[in-house]
């Protein structure tokens, strides 16, 4: 059974989620991701995975909820503030969430995940080293090199063109 | 370990389907991006809590890695925002369809 802690964080995280989307503001629903993106960092220590909960914060956390602030604040100011929403798709999309939440936990509690629970010990984080510089080392490779190639591509797309013209 | 797997598969289920919800429903960019992002660590909370109950490192490497490939997917999609915002000086999506070459 679920203990009171991990009833707070899945308050917390599924809470948050639907702030994020529903806030007036858009630097309130920005701070609400955090809470999100924190919430889960929160069940990844409880799956005893600290490496991923500290990846999580650094990554999330850390740089892509300041990524967003900062484009947020690039906005116009009426735009932050306006909801742009179509009526009637609201309801649509409120039932479309329902159907999905419903047939898949319906799907999951039908199958065999529900009795499965482990006594074993947790991975060490050693292996998770060992795994990258070994056997996923092309791997890791080829992520550094696309993070740099986005890195680049954003600077590139978010380039003003329009400076010198203007001196 | 308190806590069973059904457990977390479920609060994955539930911001799997707000995050459809949001894209759905929203026009606005910013606010598209972020379901996206609720969408994605729901995904990795389902990876890495399989993981745990296997139990296997694999999973929390999968995990490390789409963590890091969504960072640079917010990266560009932000400059994509930004740019089509300076287009068009505003960030609702139905603006956008006008996009041509």
């Amino acid at each position: 059974m679920a203990d009171a802690l991990f009833l707070a964080i899945s308050v917390l995280t599924i809470g948050s989620a639907i702030a994020a989307l529903e806030m007036r503001s858009l630097v309130y629903g920005s701070i609400a991701l955090m809470g999100t993106l924190g919430g889960v960092a929160g069940f990844y220590v409880m799956l005893d995975s600290p490496f991923v909960a500290m990846f999580q914060l650094a990554v999330y956390v850390g740089s892509i909820a300041v990524l967003i602030l900062f484009t947020v604040m690039l906005v116009k100011r009426e735009l932050i503030f306006k909801k742009i929403e179509d009526p009637k798709r609201k309801f649509a999309g409120i039932g479309l969430m329902l159907i999905v939440i419903l047939a898949l936990g319906a799907v999951i509690m039908d199958s065999g995940i529900k009795t499965i629970s482990t006594d074993s010990d947790p991975v060490d984080f050693r292996e998770i080293g060992g795994d990258f510089l070994t056997y996923y080392w092309p791997a890791l490779i080829l992520m550094a090199l696309i993070l740099a190639g986005s890195v680049m591509g954003a600077l590139v797309l978010a380039r003003r063109e329009d400076t010198i013209e203007n001196e | 370990m308190s806590n069973e797997l059904i457990e977390f598969v479920l609060v994955s289920i539930a911001l799997l389907g707000i995050g459809i919800y949001g894209l759905a429903v929203k026009r606005n960019a910013i606010r598209m991006l972020f379901a996206v992002e609720i969408i994605v660590n729901a995904a990795n909370l389902n990876l890495v809590a399989f993981a745990r109950f296997m139990p296997h490192s694999g999973g929390q490497t999968l995990a490390l890695f789409s963590i890091a490939i969504a960072a640079a997917e917010v990266a560009v999609g932000l400059a994509l925002i930004i740019v089509a915002y300076r287009m068009y000086k505003n960030i609702d999506i139905a603006d956008f369809r006008s996009l041509k070459g």
